[in-house]
């Protein structure tokens, strides 16, 4: 079995993630832009002299899978990197995966992260 | 006959002036739209140009310059495709600067182009284009003509002896005492246009999405670039308006770059002090907003009375654009705020300003109420018969793409293109398939 770590994290804090991640041993990632909310509720901004509500804020999404017993360190990681302590710094979370194949080679489920 | 050439250099070159703000103004307002529909507002910019640069040459000239009927409109018939307009005999027909009426013609149309297309502003983003074509014929067949024949061509809203201006002051020498002033257009261009985006922002409703989300422009340097083009055009607009090459062209150049220069800063102050940014839309609207405002005045200002009527432009515009998030209506691109409220102002402005004439420059306050009664009537004019053709078309043709087209985003629907093809998943699939 394998676990994805996935982290929805502040843009400017995709750099020093990346880092500690590599640090860490790990070998690959997925990176996406993302936008959401949390209890910060977005926020608001003016265009024309009129506010309005920004809910949806941008976001990164960083995906890893890793071996079961690596996913709760590699959370640790991820938090530690990417904590500014302000409101908005995001969410990690971990998920069981069922099964991973490498395309190139057809090697299957812990060979294959 | 001797022509003056300089006299016609300067018209042709004016003519071409004018004729460039109108793709200048499609860079001006499809900067501002968002991504998704800015072909399609760059689309009813060029449409304008298409349709009304036809139907100028069938009737339009004729029904603005032809024999009066009612004083307020020329007969269509009367110089129908231009017979009559450029030679009589062979022998080519003087303008009014000395130089052939072709020339003449050249100018007028640009004006009716460019003010068909300033409507459009109101309308992004949710308007078959099939109905903005049509729109644009009945509009400046109906509108545009009539109101540039009643105020240029000798009609009601002009200084002639059966003019509005003459029943209130009287006559002297057969023309209104007090005459009313246009120098470039404020009253058939801008007024003009600004109600009829009025008219048609409350006609056509409101985009989804209105007052919740902001619809930010999806590319400010083309607004800049837009502006820049509008500025530049506006020479002819301006300058070219006093027919000649001679010391009025040259002040009203002044002005215009005055007027213009003051309501960029007073654009900038208003936001900064309102909303603690300059905004680059800010510097782009507000100088659409000073140019606006000194076309009817651009020669009958001094140039520091013209830096005075500038910055008041820029202010009332820049406060005016926030009337449609009060009342509702989605005069998407400000046409109303810019157009309408300086176009407005500058007509007022010249009772309070201008030279000899306004009510602060020794010149009483006849001139005021003579602008004030000619920009009522024009609002008034402009609006009833927009609120026709906008409201015959809405019940024929019918004005709005469907909600799911507007969410997808109008260019693809209507014109089966898309403005930026960049690789993404979509397109990558798209490829696979094909």
């Amino acid at each position: 079995m394998s676990k994805l770590v996935t982290g929805i994290i502040q843009p400017h804090r995709l750099d020093d993630v990346k880092s500690a991640l590599e640090a860490a041993g790990i070998r690959g990632m997925t990176v996406s832009e993302a936008s959401g909310y949390g209890r910060q509720k977005g926020h608001t901004e003016v265009y024309r002299g009129a506010e309005y509500t920004v809910d949806l804020v941008p976001k990164v999404r960083v995906e890893i899978l890793v071996a079961d017993e690596d996913a709760p360190s590699i959370v640790d990681v991820v938090v530690g990197a990417a904590q500014t302590g302000k409101i908005g710094d995001g969410k990690v979370w971990v998920v069981p995966v069922d099964d991973v194949a490498r395309v190139r080679t057809g090697e299957r489920g812990d060979a294959a992260l | 006959m001797d022509w003056d050439t300089g006299n016609a250099a300067w018209m042709l070159m004016s003519a071409s002036l004018v004729l460039l703000m109108t793709p200048g103004l499609a860079f001006f307002y499809g900067g501002m739209v968002r991504g998704k529909s800015v072909l399609n507002m760059m689309m009813m910019s060029f449409g304008a140009i298409g349709v009304v640069g036809v139907i100028y040459v069938l009737w339009g000239w004729s029904m603005s310059y032809g024999a009066d009927v009612g004083g307020v409109f020329g007969n269509p018939f009367d110089q129908f495709g231009l017979s009559g307009t450029l030679s009589v005999d062979g022998a080519p027909v003087p303008g009014l600067g000395n130089y052939p009426q072709a020339i003449d013609v050249a100018f007028q149309v640009t004006f009716a182009i460019i003010t068909v297309a300033l409507i459009s502003g109101a309308l992004a983003d949710r308007t078959r284009f099939g109905t903005w074509l049509v729109f644009a014929g009945a509009w400046a067949t109906l509108v545009y003509f009539p109101m540039a024949h009643m105020v240029w061509g000798g009609g009601l809203l002009s200084g002639a002896e059966n003019g509005l201006a003459a029943k209130i002051f009287g006559v002297t020498d057969g023309a209104a005492t007090v005459a009313p002033i246009d120098f470039a257009g404020g009253t058939v261009v801008h007024i003009n246009a600004g109600v009829a985006a009025l008219v048609l922002a409350l006609i056509i409703g409101k985009r989804k999405g209105f007052g919740k989300e902001p619809m930010r422009p999806h590319n400010l340097p083309f607004v800049m670039l837009g502006a820049a083009l509008l500025w530049f055009g506006w020479f002819g607009f301006n300058a070219g308006s006093a027919f000649a090459a001679d010391a009025t062209a040259g002040l009203a150049w002044v002005n215009t770059t005055a007027a213009t220069c003051a309501a960029m800063l007073g654009w900038l102050a208003t936001e900064r002090i309102r909303d603690g940014h300059a905004t680059s839309l800010g510097a782009a609207s507000g100088v659409v907003a000073g140019l606006v405002a000194i076309t009817p005045a651009a020669g009958a200002m001094n140039p520091v009375t013209s830096l005075v009527l500038g910055a008041v432009a820029g202010v009332l515009s820049a406060l005016a654009v926030g009337l449609k998030y009060r009342f509702g209506y989605d005069d998407s691109l400000d046409v109303v705020g810019v157009h309408l409220v300086s176009g407005f102002w500058g007509t007022i402005g010249i009772g309070l300003l201008g030279d000899n004439v306004g009510l602060f420059l020794g010149g009483g306050g006849k001139q005021f109420v003579i602008q004030l009664v000619i920009a009522l009537a024009a609002i008034i004019f402009s609006g009833v018969l927009t609120l026709i053709i906008g409201s015959i078309l809405k019940a024929t043709m019918g004005w709005r793409i469907t909600e799911e087209v507007e969410v997808g985003g109008i260019d693809l629907a209507e014109h089966g293109e898309s403005a930026y093809e960049t690789i993404s998943a979509g397109s990558i699939i798209k490829e696979v398939r094909a």
